[in-house]
């Protein structure tokens, strides 16, 4: 009994005691970075205001006044919606077709498609900068980051929605054959009501990643289509200096997509670990 | 209202042939069972009729047209679900209407069908209910209202009562039997449990390995088998087989000949008696025994299982027979008109 008791007390404190640690070390650099947010430049580098120091929304009005924050996060607003729309539109027909009409190439067509995000994206940097700039002229368009992150998270939001879409009885479907309804209908009436958490979840990560991207969105663009990655690449001296703005300017560009994270939780999770049909 | 007609039907999937030419014929109004054992092309042929599986070789025809190439909701057929597969987001009236709304019925026709099918099928205070909330006896019924409300020339039923429990598929079986009375239209029903097939059918086609054995009204499968394998098929407990000896005044199976004329069977003779049809004798008239190795009381009859000398088992079933003990010898005869005999080799009825 002593044993056991031991044993459970231990367990009460040391497990949780090492899930906070965890928790504390992945949220420490997030936590400096708006702390750091609240700090002049210069109180920003000094040792003496690690912890102590006035704080400030300096930055904050800074960045809004003089490095026009709105425009960027409009563009990262507009270009991840319809990047994300775009993905859907293509994705959710083709893993329709993939769930309920396997052919013998199906499982090779996935695997080909997770098989594209193995390309380091560096590889073809110079004939992406060069084609889009000196051939079709689409640089530092909304129309090319549109474009290019639709394509980059297409393999992805295909290979979640065909999980998603397996999981739907085939009967289901084909009782919506019976009862007469055309592939549109099959797919609107039935597959996205039926894999409605799923498809959400989808849109979601899909929509999440694309406001990460910075790869692109940053060597692509110069002012017209930038978004706010460009924003904090464009903050970020090399000399290590403002390290207060560009905290600031790094808390405003990830701030919408966590709270935007925050209220989808429910879902996110419900979609993720799947039992959203049935 | 239609028959079908069905021609040289085979099935492939890839290299794999399942169906190997299947020929019938069903009439208009008539209630056709499909039997066999599992893996053998029940479900298959079922879903060539629905349109849901493309048909390899051969024709199929719903009244007098060719369907082969028909969209499954052009055919005039309805089909229920072993699983129901029920939408389940939709309420049971919408599950119902759904259908009838891709055809663009008027609002007020559908209300009519679906709440006279609801009616029949006693499941007017569920309307509202999505399936999730229904029992499974009662999500059977919203299956088969599904394919009322469409007013189809053919019911398809796959295995529709497989997930019921005992009680509920009794109770259902005769809710199927009064709705083909009702609505006279045609239906096939498949199935692997032969006591749904005998109670429903006007006609059981038996099916192997992709093949028909034998198509015909219950009564004459279970009197006339054409084959071993139907024979042991149909009837339950299952028929008995005995490797028999011949010369010429008949076929022996140790004792008396049971049929006194001479046989013709290059193979052999296998003789089938059907453990309803033993009756217990005395030793000089039977001409089957063996020793009585255990009983099994099912109330209004038991079941006798024996041993006979050579090892082999049969099966005997009787009303309450006085003083038995485990390995006593009993002893049995049996009309001639329910004997049946085989050639071993070929498996075709004598
Ligand atoms: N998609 C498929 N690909 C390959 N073979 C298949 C496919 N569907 C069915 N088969 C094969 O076809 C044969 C007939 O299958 P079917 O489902 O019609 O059997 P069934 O008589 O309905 O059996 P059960 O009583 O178990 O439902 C089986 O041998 C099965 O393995
Ligand atoms: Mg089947």
């Amino acid at each position: 009994m002593a044993v056991v008791s031991q044993n459970t007390t231990f367990s009460k404190v040391f497990w949780p005691a090492v899930a906070w640690s965890v928790a504390i070390i992945f949220f420490f650099p997030i936590f400096w970075m708006v702390f750091t947010s609240f700090k002049t430049d210069a109180d920003a580098v000094k040792p003496e205001f690690l912890f102590f120091f006035t704080p400030t929304l300096e930055n904050y009005t800074n960045m809004t006044e003089n490095y026009d924050y709105w425009r960027f996060a409009i563009n990262s607003v507009i270009t991840a919606t319809f990047a994300t729309i775009f993905a859907l539109v293509v994705g959710v027909p083709a893993a329709y077709a993939m769930a309920f009409n396997p052919s013998r190439a199906t499982k090779d067509v996935l695997m080909w498609m997770l098989s594209t995000k193995m390309l380091p994206a560096a590889a073809v940097l110079y004939p992406m900068t060069f084609l889009t700039k000196n051939f079709l002229d689409i640089y530092d368009t909304h129309f090319l980051i549109i474009v290019v992150l639709c394509l980059i998270n297409l393999p992805i939001v295909i290979w979640m929605l065909f999980t998603y879409f397996k999981e739907i009885p085939k009967e289901i479907i084909e009782a919506g054959k019976m009862d007469g309804v055309d592939t549109w209908g099959e797919i609107k009436d039935i597959l996205i009501p039926l894999a409605w958490g799923g498809v959400a979840s989808t849109a979601l990560l899909c929509f999440i990643f694309c406001w990460n991207e910075a790869y692109w969105t940053v060597r692509l663009t110069t002012t017209e289509a930038a978004t706010l990655s460009k924003l904090i690449e464009g903050n970020r001296a090399p000399e290590g200096l403002f390290f207060g703005r560009l905290s600031a300017v790094s808390t405003a560009a990830v701030g919408p997509i966590v709270v935007l994270g925050w209220f989808c939780q429910k879902q996110l999770v419900q979609g993720l670990t799947f039992g959203a049909v049935k | 209202m239609a028959g079908l007609t069905i021609r040289g039907v085979t099935k492939s999937y890839g290299e794999t042939q399942v169906m190997h030419g299947v020929d019938l014929d069903i009439e208009d109004g008539e209630f056709v069972v499909y039997v066999g054992p599992s893996g053998c092309g029940k479900s298959t042929l079922l879903r060539m009729i629905a349109g849901l599986e493309e048909i390899s070789g051969g024709e199929i025809s719903i009244g007098d047209r060719v369907v082969n190439e028909v969209a499954p909701s052009k055919r005039g057929v309805a089909m229920v679900f072993q699983t129901y597969a029920l939408y389940p987001h939709m309420s049971v009236y919408n599950n119902m209407a759904f259908g009838l709304k891709q055809i663009k019925t008027p609002k007020d026709e559908i209300d009519r069908r679906v709440r006279e099918a609801a009616k029949i099928l006693h499941i007017e205070e569920y309307l509202e209910r999505t399936p999730r909330a229904l029992s499974g006896g009662q999500r059977q019924r919203v299956a088969i209202g599904r394919a009322i409300v469409r007013e189809p020339d053919v019911f398809l039923f796959d295995e529709p009562l497989s997930n019921l429990d005992a009680a509920l598929r009794g109770q259902t079986r005769l809710e199927i039997a009064r709705l083909h009375e009702r609505l006279g239209v045609t239906m096939i029903y498949v199935t692997h449990d032969q006591v749904e097939a005998m109670t429903l059918a006007d006609k059981i086609v038996v099916l192997r390995d992709g093949r028909v054995e034998q198509v015909g009204r219950p009564m004459d499968l279970y009197n006339t088998p054409q084959n071993l394998f139907v024979a042991s098929f149909i009837g339950s407990p299952a028929m008995n087989f005995f490797k028999a000896e011949m010369n010429k005044d008949g076929v022996f199976i140790g004792g008396k000949a049971p049929v006194t004329k001479a046989v013709e069977a290059a193979g052999g003779v296998t003789v089938g008696l059907r453990p309803e049809h033993l009756i217990p004798c005395e030793e000089s008239e039977a001409f089957v025994s063996g020793k009585l190795e255990l009983v099994e009381q099912l109330g209004d009859h038991e079941l006798l299982h024996l041993v006979r000398e050579d090892s082999s088992e049969f099966v005997a079933k009787m009303e309450f027979l006085a003083d038995k003990k485990r390995g006593e010898a009993l002893y049995f005869k049996a009309a001639e008109d329910r004997i049946h005999l085989f050639d071993s080799k070929s498996e075709q009825r004598l």
